[in-house]
């Protein structure tokens, strides 16, 4: 019981400090990365809740794809920032 | 200041919020019951598959045609036709990306087959799918899709399509998307298999269709 609950209890934190930290940062890169870091954290808690369907979408959908296309989007606005 | 300001009161909406849910009396119905024992009928033997695509299937029908439109808006948005910056040709990533994108296939269809019987289904499949055709674009080996030919054309509306036509199909028995016992299993492989090749287009082509020109528009 100690350990798994230590484990939820230590999932639940970087949860809320990863969700924190991708609204407060000025820099919009990092906050992408945290905001993928925030979407692996919430599937390992969708595993930890005994749903591995929706680990399974929130990995793919929620920290790959999402992440991939917000990285898309600052890779596009640097672009433009670099020849306007 | 400010911000304390709306922390306090973005925390005291929290905690409204959450000590309403704790006031709310227990639902009447018992929800996983009715699916536990409906499940034979269902044609699938997973409880989740069976909700998804049988007893509450005109939601996922819903669901793919909802996607199926935020597509179509970006088509008609318009994708960038400014010349693309060649990107680096590392042979390494290259080959190394081919290599997982056949792999990726086929633990999408591991995904879409085991969905009957096991956590999987034709979404997680699709995304899988999706996410292959993003790492190729990303490594080099697949150009940004411009405008989408017959087939890709096709392929995306599929999904929706064949889910609508086995609605319609089955409309005669007077209830919408209610299978016959027997065909169920093999109605909602077919289902999920159209679905898996639509959701996998559509969700790859939300990504391929909009990093056409990086930066190269005025």
């Amino acid at each position: 019981m100690t350990i798994s609950l230590a484990f939820d209890l230590l999932l639940a934190a970087a949860l809320l400090w990863s969700a924190w930290r991708a609204l407060v940062n000025q820099d919009t890169f990092r906050s992408v990365i945290l905001f993928i870091v925030f979407g692996l954290l919430l599937t390992l808690a969708w595993a930890r809740l005994a749903a591995p369907d929706i680990a399974l979408a929130e990995a793919a959908i929620g920290a790959g794809l999402t992440g991939a296309l917000l990285l898309d989007a600052i890779g596009a606005l640097r672009g433009k920032d670099r020849q306007p | 200041m400010k911000t304390a300001a709306i922390v306090i009161g973005a925390a005291a909406f929290a905690a409204t919020m959450i000590a309403a849910l704790l006031d709310l009396p227990p639902s009447a119905i018992h929800l996983p019951r009715l699916v536990d024992a409906n499940l034979p009928v269902s044609g699938v033997t997973h409880p989740v598959t069976a909700v998804l695509l049988n007893f509450r299937g005109y939601d996922t029908m819903l669901e793919i045609g909802v996607l199926l439109l935020a597509l179509l808006i970006v088509l008609a948005v318009g994708t960038h036709d400014g010349a693309d910056a060649a990107p680096t040709a590392d042979p390494m990533l290259q080959t190394f990306a081919r290599l997982a994108a056949s792999l990726m296939a086929l633990v999408a269809v591991y995904l879409l087959w085991a969905g009957a019987r096991q956590p999987g289904g034709a979404f997680q499949a699709g995304a899988v799918l999706a996410a292959a055709a993003v790492l190729l674009h990303l490594a080099g080996v697949l150009p940004a899709w411009r405008e989408p030919g017959a087939l890709l054309r096709s392929g995306l509306a599929a999904g929706f399509l064949v889910f609508l036509f086995v609605a319609m199909a089955l409309l005669s028995q007077g209830t919408l998307l209610q299978y016959p016992h027997a065909a169920a299993g093999s109605l909602i492989l077919l289902i999920e298999f159209a679905l898996t090749i639509s959701l996998g287009l559509i969700l790859a082509g939300l990504f391929l269709f909009l990093s056409g020109g990086q930066g190269s528009d005025s």
